[in-house]
């Protein structure tokens, strides 16, 4: 069942980046050229490999309890910092991502950016496209490398995160527009769901302590998590329903 | 330099900090229990709960 959770956390996770990415690649390509912004996007997922396939062997040297610890406290800060702008956008405290409008805004912006080559490149294309697309994909490496150290399968969660790249890949270029019908938003709240129950599991255990049932915990503790964070949702909307009638 | 570790900061502890210290708190109640033969698997998700709670109040305030 954790290999499932790793899987399917990591291809999420990446998905939902990887959407965000293909928006400034769709916006820039189909204003400026897209040579230079897919020249761009491959370089970014290239220095990111680099990151995973050097980081991830120098992981396996640290004992696994030290490993679990400080990753596991790694991914519950992670875990909560999603966690908690995923439950602001579900109670209206925060406004939903819009895709579409985020679409509208790089055409905008690529349309007015003056040109100018360096390297035989568009150079704003190519900035452009290699920052959105290391900054979004640093987010999944850091899943990637944390969620597979402490499994101890790197290239199962990194196999995860290549199948949501293809995937999301193959659909921006058969529709060739911003993939705004992906439910972003839940998305976003069920990996935070998953890096919170992972970040908790497991720096409990690096932490020495033990579970009741070992493995068999996890789910509990996802229940747990998902019970928790759906509450704290109606909570948050019934505050908000009183400051609107107040 | 600065500029990395305020990139890495923002990446990972985000726009609360108090989070991450209650986080670092937990972790340190559940290595001191351990060590004293108390069974500490329960702290971190009671933490976690009011960590959320504590950190939303506050953000739906503002």
């Amino acid at each position: 069942m954790s290999a499932a959770f790793l899987v399917l956390s990591a291809f999420l996770a990446s998905a939902v980046e990887m959407v965000e990415a293909l928006t400034i690649v769709l916006a820039v390509g189909l204003t400026r050229g897209w040579r230079s912004a897919l020249i761009g996007a491959a370089a970014a997922t290239v220095a990111l490999a680099g990151i995973v396939a050097v980081l991830g062997p120098a992981l396996t040297i640290v004992p696994l309890s030290t490993l679990r610890l400080v990753v596991g406290a790694l991914l519950l800060v992670f875990g909560l910092q999603w966690l908690r702008k995923a439950i602001l956008r579900a109670s209206g405290f925060k406004a939903l991502h819009d895709e579409e409008a985020a679409f509208a805004e790089e055409l905008e912006q690529a349309r007015a950016a003056r040109s100018e080559e360096r390297a035989g490149l568009d150079w704003y294309s190519f900035t452009l496209c290699f920052k959105a697309t290391l900054l979004e994909g640093l987010e999944v490496a850091f899943i990637v490398l944390t969620f597979g150290a402490s499994q101890g399968s790197i290239p199962l969660a990194a196999a995860g995160a290549v199948a949501a790249v293809v995937v999301v890949a193959a659909v921006g270029i058969a529709v060739r527009s911003p993939l705004a019908r992906v439910p972003e938003n839940a998305i976003k709240f069920a990996v935070g769901v998953m890096l919170t129950t992972f970040g908790i599991f497991w720096a409990t255990e690096g932490a020495g302590a033990e579970w009741p049932g070992g493995d068999a915990s996890l789910p509990a503790v996802l229940a747990f998590v998902v019970l928790v964070s759906f509450g704290l949702v109606a909570l948050l909307k019934r505050q908000r329903l009183r400051i609107a009638v107040a | 330099m600065t500029r990395f570790a305020r990139f890495w900061w923002d990446f990972v502890v985000g726009d609360d900090w108090r989070v991450a210290v209650g986080v670092a708190l937990a972790i340190a109640a559940v290595v001191i229990l351990h060590h004293r033969h108390v069974a500490a698997w329960w702290v971190l998700p009671l933490a976690v709960l009011l960590l959320l709670y504590v950190s939303l109040r506050r953000a739906a305030r503002t």
